[in-house]
């Protein structure tokens, strides 16, 4: 049976039936066409699919779309503002924070929350953020430097 | 060569499209109708299969098609490139047929509507399997376990011996020797984007298109063709965005032809994305080998003869390179050291489990951890300091190319230079005194140094089963961009950037006006692929020559249109000039050019060639596909393509130094600090060395302190989600210290030699060699990986 829903995905209002079962992550992937958000393991340990809900990074592969009904989904396609890349999509870019890119949407919007709860993280901090966010290619130092670049960034500004 | 991008830290130009989530991997491409597919997949190691029922899943709600090993008797075999004497190939089908080998073993393909349909289908497929005895163990299955495949006598894939010098003198003149049990446990190469398919059959056109992660999109091409009986000029593989390889994306595996087939059955396009647990179960494995390495030297710590003689776990069948990977740790068990005798001998077994093939390194970490290794033992033994005895085996810069005797001649070398830049980075007698004190404070610090050699830019023709060389074809459009298309097809590594770094110098245009192509078989000239450190060095050689060859034809038409004397033009700044002294001077970057957009609309521009004492480029370029005023016998258009050979190998080097601290208490085990001097050559982009770099030393900490596929003695794989099988994230990495030297190889034009694996070739033996430094004082001399908190608390508390 399914279930009428009604969120709002990077500032847009979507109504939409669906299936009960059917997971965050292939609602934003199949339904709305989404597909920055990567689906890496389908258990949560990974990352991959993290986006904000209602300002809260969660797994999306661990989240019904019902569960998402009535509330605001910012995604990785949502984080650059009128062609302005996001401090931490800058970061990444300048310190080479991605390779392969797979894990980097996910790695985005928990650096994203992670700026938004401590603006000043230490190294420390930054690595105790990125606890759910696997990456193979970077060995992650240049992701480290990359938040470190957006949090100066967004200290300046 | 001007210097304007090469050598440079060039962001990156793929980056723009994965930053905002814009770009394409395989399961971001739609096409309408697509047909999800489903496995069931063996829960046993080995069994028999009496029946399998397939009829709740064939009625069930969505499903479209169901097949079974009985469907797929037209489909070759999964292929395997070795080509060893006397080698065991078994039949490979991309179905079971009546009996299943290992875990995920793939027995039925359910299709249906949607992905959710189709894997409740899977559910409702019962099979009726009867087991078998089950040999996990690869010395067991040596000395004669279960038989696993009925076409074979015993387990045994292949026997080798290798090397050169004369091994038994060398151990029986021997002053001292040493021997150690060395294990190197089965890892999970773990691409953050697993595989997937999406194939899409045209029945009115007789073509059959794959999108696939892989590395290898034209090899994947040929095999495929072979296997589904397709014209290989009918078959298209698009390698879209590809999440990680590794290695474990070198390969041709059962799903990527039987989803072609099912879509050439069914007329629709099919997709099949990889779920985590599969890819633990039915993605290649590395590493697998468990050996005895014997080192012969002399009282002053002069190395005399080496010995390895190893079990290799190859798993139930052969992927594309699976015999082959132990014979690369063969080659290099000379590491960056003078050893007039060596002997490797391989017992090459089949067990059930996945098969093992190439993780980053393929072959060679096993065989500089064993040598690293072997190395701390002959310092322990004859109480030196681990650099020191490292130091004194080197060959000197003079003695190169420098031949060892494992039939391999090293490209160039300076090992000391490395070393001792390592060892002042990090201060190496302060930390020797520092951890003598911290000692005495009862504190466990441990150093370890590393001081590999790899074998890089595979490589030679005669060495590859399917070719070695790289191929590129550079052209300039009639509106003067520039266009090249690669055989490297990447996976991460950032070939866009780099090899549009080389073309920009080389042709003097700004690398906007760049764009490199790669992983669409109709569109790029056959091309071998991204693996084995090789993408650069041989395919970015490649574009350096094509664009020579292109330049050459350049200079003829713009000779002609200079009307002047071929000797008095030259080409800089990206243009031809007949004065060239007059034309250095304003050598640079040039503007980008006008996009297409702000040109004139309609016809291409009339060239306004006539009278002028220079031409760039792009003026050449028009005037090359306008054809009107060119030299005589002059082909239109401006393109060259280039097929390069490298004659040799190259043999990047460097030091690693680990310093760890062991806390007494817990057994955990704290990075201190990391440095890495790797010599890859000449660096194109230096950013890019060091995220490779980075990346490789990460994967290393995980094979040494974390990482193993563990299956149990039924052959149940225990780490078969990311759950259990531990890999390292952010807080379990230290803060890497880089730097390098750069001893450029005359091998290929660019003095380019490759570093994407070296992390994991030259981490390995540094990080164990602290720990087991820091264990010293306990009588320690060596410990296997991973090696977690729980061995070393009960070193420590001696339980």
């Amino acid at each position: 049976m399914k279930k009428a829903i009604n969120l709002s995905v990077n500032g847009v209002s979507h109504t939409d039936e669906v299936e009960p079962r059917m997971l965050l992550v292939h609602y934003l992937r199949d339904v709305l066409d989404l597909t920055g958000t990567h689906v890496g393991c389908e258990t949560s340990l990974c990352g991959a699919c993290t986006v904000m809900l209602d300002g809260q990074a969660v797994k999306s592969c661990t989240v019904f779309a019902v569960q998402a009904d009535g509330s605001q989904v910012t995604t990785i396609e949502g984080l650059a503002k009128n062609g302005e890349l996001h401090p931490v999509q800058e970061g990444f870019w300048e310190k080479h924070g991605l390779q392969c890119g797979y894990c980097t949407p996910g790695m985005i919007v928990t650096a994203a929350q992670l700026l938004n709860r401590n603006a000043t993280p230490s190294r420390e901090d930054i690595c105790h953020g990125l606890e759910g966010n696997l990456c193979r290619c970077t060995g992650y130092q240049h992701i480290i430097e990359a938040i470190e670049y957006a949090a100066q960034k967004a200290g300046q500004s | 060569m001007n210097d304007n991008y090469v050598g440079r830290r060039v962001k990156r130009t793929e980056d723009p499209r994965l930053i905002r989530g814009l770009a394409h991997y395989v399961d971001d491409i739609s096409l309408p109708g697509t047909l999800h597919v489903a496995f069931v997949r063996s829960i046993y190691a080995h069994a028999k299969i009496n029946s399998i029922d397939t009829s709740g899943a064939q009625s069930a709600p969505g499903v479209v098609a169901v097949y079974t090993g009985q469907d797929i008797a037209k489909i070759g075999p999964v292929p395997c490139a070795g080509a060893l004497p006397g080698l065991k190939v078994p039949d490979h089908r991309v179905l079971a047929g009546n009996k299943v080998y290992f875990v995920g073993h793939p027995i039925a393909a359910v299709v249906a509507v949607d992905r959710y349909a189709a894997r409740d289908a899977v559910d409702l497929i019962l099979v009726d399997y009867e087991e078998l005895p089950v040999v996990t163990d690869v010395e067991q299955a040596a000395a004669g376990g279960p038989v696993i495949h009925d076409a074979f006598s015993d387990n045994i894939a292949y026997r080798l011996s290798s090397g050169e010098g004369d091994i038994d003198a060398a151990f029986a003149a021997a002053e001292r020797t040493v021997k150690q049990r060395i294990l190197h446990k089965r890892l999970a190469p773990i691409a953050m984007e697993p595989r997937g398919v999406l194939a899409r059959y045209f029945p009115g056109e007789e073509e059959l298109t794959l999108w696939s992660s892989t590395q290898i999109p034209h090899l994947m091409r040929t095999q495929v063709a072979l296997m589904i009986g397709m014209p290989e000029n009918k078959l298209r593989v698009i390698t879209p965005e590809v999440g990680g390889g590794f290695g474990s994306k070198l390969n041709v595996y059962a799903e990527e032809a039987l989803l072609g087939w099912i879509s050439m059955q069914l007329a629709k396009p099919v997709k099949w994305i990889e779920t985590r647990r599969e890819n633990i179960q039915a993605t290649i494995h590395g590493r697998g080998q468990v050996g005895d390495i014997e080192v012969a030297f002399k009282n002053d710590g002069t190395l005399t003869g080496l010995r390895y003689t190893v079990f290799a776990d190859l798993g139930a069948y052969h992927q594309l390179l699976t015999p082959a990977i132990p014979t690369l740790t063969g080659l290099m068990l000379s590491g960056a050291y003078k050893i007039p005798a060596i002997q490797m001998n391989i017992t090459a077994c089949f067990t059930n489990k996945m098969a093992t093939d190439a993780y980053r390194g393929a072959g060679r970490p096993e065989a500089t951890y064993v040598v690293e290794r072997g190395l701390d033992l002959v310092a322990a033994e004859l109480n030196m300091d681990a650099a020191e005895v490292r130091r004194k085996n080197f060959p000197a810069p003079s003695e190169f190319p420098f031949h060892t005797a494992t039939g391999l001649d090293y490209d160039s070398g300076n090992y000391e230079a490395a070393l001792d830049k390592a060892q002042a980075i990090a201060g190496y007698a302060e930390l020797r005194e520092q951890q003598r004190k911290a000692r005495d404070e009862g504190r466990l610090i441990g150093i370890g140094i590393s001081t590999y050699v790899e074998i890089c830019a595979l490589g030679p023709s005669q060495a590859m089963p399917a070719g070695g060389w790289e191929s590129a074809t550079v052209r300039i459009e009639p509106t003067g961009k520039v266009t090249i298309l690669t055989g490297a097809s990447p996976h991460g590594q950032g070939q866009e950037t780099s090899f549009a770094q080389i073309a920009a110098d080389e042709l003097g245009v700004h690398i906007n006006d760049v764009t490199v192509i790669h992983g669409d078989t109709g569109v790029v000239q056959y091309g071998i692929g991204t693996f084995g450190s090789r993408a650069t060095a041989v395919g970015g050689t490649a574009v350096f020559i094509a664009i020579q060859k292109l330049k050459e034809k350049a200079h003829k038409i713009a000779t002609h249109i200079l009307q002047a004397d071929a000797s008095r033009v030259a080409f800089e700044g990206g243009k031809f000039s007949r004065q060239a002294a007059a034309a250095a001077s304003a050598a640079g970057t040039s503007e980008p050019v006008v996009p297409v957009a702000e040109a004139p609309a309609g016809a291409l521009p009339e060239p306004e060639t006539e009278g002028k004492s220079s031409l760039t480029l792009q003026e050449i370029a028009l005037e090359a596909h306008i054809a009107k005023n060119l030299p005589p016998d002059t082909e239109p258009g401006l393109s060259a393509t280039y097929f390069f050979e490298p004659k040799n190998f190259t043999f990047p080097f460097g030091t690693h130094i680990a310093v760890v601290e062991v806390d007494r208490e817990t057994g955990d085990i704290k990075f201190l600090r990391y440095v890495a001097v790797d010599d890859c050559g000449r660096v194109i982009n230096p950013m890019l060395v060091d995220g490779q770099v980075h990346g490789g030393i990460v994967q290393s900490i995980g094979q040494a302190m974390y990482e193993e596929v563990v299956y149990d003695e039924q052959g149940q794989l225990i780490t078969g989600t990311l759950m259990d099988y531990a890999v390292p994230r952010a807080s379990h990495v230290p803060n890497f210290e880089l730097d390098r030297t750069e001893t450029p190889t005359p091998v290929n034009p660019l003095g380019v030699k490759g570093v994407g694996e070296a992390g994991t070739i030259g981490a390995t033996p540094a990080i164990v060699g602290a720990i087991v430094d820091a264990l010293a004082p306990f009588g320690v001399r060596h410990l296997d990986m991973p090696i977690k908190p729980e061995n070393v608390w009960r070193i420590i508390k001696g339980h």
